[in-house]
């Protein structure tokens, strides 16, 4: 009884091994190459880098791209924040259309001037057109806007603020036990 | 094989049930602590600030879970959605062992004499159910003073004058203030006000066989890894299930309280940990699940003797609603008043709770615990940019200029703000969801403009350079971590939901035992209130049951 428990487990585990490999060779054949993202395309991730890095710019501290705030979100899409899934797939969307229409550019092909100018018509609910009817542009922006700032001052262990970056940068040690101050990560 | 039937049932395991589980279980009675939640524990929930009791952009560290349950909340216009429980909207206290008092900031506030006699101190107020406690502040004191002993509190009330007349001192000596306090204790003095160190359910030296507190930054909506923070699930909740009467059955949620065909109470019926419906009967039940749940689980006991809920043949249960308006002010103070000595809160001034004209009530005015670096990006001067590089600029050169002076306003009674059971919308196990209504009364402004005034010249006076007010006590339902009022006491069965024992009126063995018992809700946090009802409710079954009283 025992051994046959034992084959089978054996069995089992050889077999799980192979089916998980053979899953990975043949996503690998079928889309070349990985994306490095759960949740967003390769190019929704440059756009939503460009937004990020316009939330909370570079100064003499890095800012929202460098931080891995998109890496934030991402991961967060797939978590907690899969209820804003369609929001962000149509919001990204629609920046992405605007512009094309607007400038023949993409958003992050922009000069940042520019960028953050489009980015205070969505604050103040003035844009124009169907993708954004019913205050969209606003709601859109205040997700994009709270959710780079819990990304960049969050725990790292959600997938930004990298290497503490923002704790650092408001002179803030953690973890916060007193005498046990220091950068784990 | 079905649950051994025992003496009592509580549920809810928080400030208020763990309190009465211990009361009843060491006086010999046989008891099942109900918790829907289970052990939440430093270890798991870490210094996390997007997962923490004040911000929740990323869950309930300290429960409830976003997949199983959820509320409806009604705006006001009148449109209703549902909200989860990591959402501001759902008014969350916490679903673990201990509840609030795991991650709470530990004030321990006793209320004022007045606080127990609003009607008689300011009249009735209009489309207000403003009303006197069926009991007094003296009738309650002794049951504070075992709160502050039993729980443990550490604090100086000889410095406050406006303090309610006590017996003992606190068992701990109080903390002392870091930089920003200090600049705040000075100010109070210089402008005649009375300063005084905040009690708090905290250990500044070791007590209960718990060490001291190591000062954090990370305690207001955290767990502690040292243990220094006094809740129930460390003091009281230990002591029942060691007394060998008590069986804490966690992560199992209550549903229904059970009537039999003569119309009286015999137990509840609860999802346990496997979600199986099960039954457990009991000589008494006391229902401790705070101002929403106590009153969403009446509510939900319908049957033929209790159409409308038990307890609600008058339509009083989930009425009054009440939290607090927070409100007070920043200051930016050109040196740095940040030292990082945690938690932050400890001075408090009780000069403008109760006794300013034009006003009802008021509220006490301390320095606020320390901002967590998300929450502080949405601390900004009125017309400030909330993103880019100005906002970036600000963070990093003002977190540690920042101080704020603010304070619970004890809200005016409301009879239209309300928790009902929805009529579709159910949870995770089929049971019918909260549905929250309502709003404060309109003349809350009106008393928070003022305490906001008195806390900008307070921060003015400390050298505060730039200020601003944030005014609590608009539109909207109030009640998250200080819910309070669903089921009042009183001695008039059709104004009010229990006796002045917390006993249902008309149900012998049925009590409530939380802040839903609260009349008003004082202009202080209200957990140490809540766990002197929990002293007197079970001190009162207790007491009663060893006359040989069995509720019948």
């Amino acid at each position: 009884m025992k051994k046959q428990l034992k084959l089978t487990r054996r069995r089992f585990i050889t077999l799980s091994v192979l089916g998980a490999g053979g899953m990975c060779l043949l996503s690998r054949c079928a889309n070349p190459p990985l994306s490095p993202w759960r949740f967003v395309t390769e190019q929704e991730s440059k756009l939503l880098d460009a937004l990020v890095e316009q939330i909370i710019p570079t100064d003499e501290w890095p800012g929202g791209r460098d931080a891995g705030v998109t890496n934030f979100i991402d991961m967060q899409l797939t978590g907690p924040y899969a209820r804003y899934q369609e929001s962000y797939r149509k919001g990204l969307a629609a920046i992405e259309e605007t512009c094309k229409t607007k400038f023949q550019k993409r958003f992050e092909e922009l000069p940042f001037e520019e960028q953050t100018q489009f980015l205070k018509t969505m604050e103040a609910g003035k844009m124009e057109g169907k993708l954004w009817e019913k205050g969209f542009d606003r709601q859109f922006f205040r997700l994009i806007r709270d959710h780079s700032m819990q990304g960049f001052y969050g725990s790292p262990r959600h997938g930004g603020n990298k290497n503490n970056v923002s704790y650092k940068m408001m002179r803030l040690d953690y973890p916060v036990i007193i005498g046990q101050n220091r950068y784990n990560n | 094989m079905g649950n051994k039937h025992v003496n009592a049932i509580v549920v809810g395991a928080g400030a208020g049930g763990g309190i009465v589980a211990k009361e009843l279980s060491v006086a010999g009675l046989s008891v099942v602590l109900f918790e829907r939640g289970g052990w939440a524990t430093y270890d798991d929930t870490d210094t996390d600030e997007l997962k923490s009791q004040r911000t929740t952009v990323l869950g309930n560290a300290y429960g409830p879970d976003d997949q199983r349950y959820k509320r409806v909340v009604v705006n006001n216009d009148g449109s209703a959605n549902i909200v989860l429980p990591s959402e501001g909207g759902y008014n969350n206290n916490a679903a673990c062992v201990g509840s609030g008092t795991v991650s709470y900031g530990a004030m321990a506030w006793r209320f004022m004499q007045e606080d127990f006699k609003l009607k008689t101190t300011y009249g009735p107020i209009e489309g207000s159910t403003l009303d006197d406690w069926p009991i007094t502040y003296e009738d309650l004191e002794p049951c504070y003073e075992k709160a502050e002993w039993e729980i443990g509190v550490a604090g100086d009330a000889t410095q406050n004058p406006f303090g309610a007349p006590r017996n003992k001192p606190y068992p701990m000596p109080p903390f002392s203030h870091n930089k920003e306090a200090k600049l705040l204790y000075d100010a109070a003095k210089r402008l005649g006000y009375h300063p005084f160190p905040i009690p708090m359910l905290r250990n500044s030296v070791p007590y209960g066989g718990r060490p001291a507190c190591i000062r954090m930054r990370t305690c207001c909506g955290f767990a502690c890894p040292v243990n220094a923070k006094c809740g129930t699930h460390n003091t009281v909740i230990p002591i029942a299930i060691e007394s060998g009467n008590c069986e804490l059955r966690i992560n199992s949620v209550v549903s229904e309280i059970l009537v039999n065909e003569q119309g009286k109470i015999t137990g509840v019926t609860y999802f346990d940990e496997k979600n199986r419906k099960q039954t457990q009967t009991a000589d008494i039940v006391v229902v401790s699940g705070s101002a929403t749940e106590t009153a969403r689980l009446l509510l939900n006991s319908k049957s033929k003797f209790f159409p409308k809920g038990i307890g609600n043949e008058n339509d009083w249960v989930g009425h009054n609603l009440q939290g607090h308006a927070y409100t007070g002010a920043y200051g930016i103070f050109e040196d740095e008043v940040y030292d990082d000595l945690g938690p932050g809160a400890s001075v408090a001034i009780s000069d403008f709770n109760h006794h300013n004209p034009g006003i009802m009530g008021g509220g006490v005015l301390c320095n606020e615990f320390i901002r967590m670096p998300y929450s502080f990006t949405g601390i900004r001067p009125p017309g400030s940019a909330s993103w880019g590089k100005e906002h970036k600029a600000f963070q990093r050169l003002n977190f540690k200029r920042v101080a704020q002076a603010v304070g619970p306003y004890q809200e005016i009674p409301n009879f239209e703000a309300r928790v009902e059971v929805d009529p579709t919308v159910k949870d995770f196990w089929g049971i019918p969801v909260a549905r929250l209504s309502g709003t404060r009364h309109e003349k809350d402004i009106e008393g928070c403009r003022l305490m906001s005034e008195k806390a900008e010249l307070w921060l003015k006076e400390a050298g505060a350079v730039q200020t601003w007010q944030s005014v609590g006590g608009g539109k909207g339902i109030s009640g998250g971590q200080h819910q309070a009022g669903t089921c009042r006491m009183g001695n008039d069965p059709k104004t009010s939901v229990t006796d002045k024992y917390g006993r249902i009126h008309a149900v012998p063995n049925l009590f409530v035992a939380d802040g839903s018992l609260n009349v008003n809700n004082g202009g202080f946090n209200p957990a140490l209130t809540i766990m002197a009802l929990g002293f007197r409710v079970g001190g009162y079954i207790a007491s009663e049951w060893s006359k040989g009283n069995r509720f019948k």
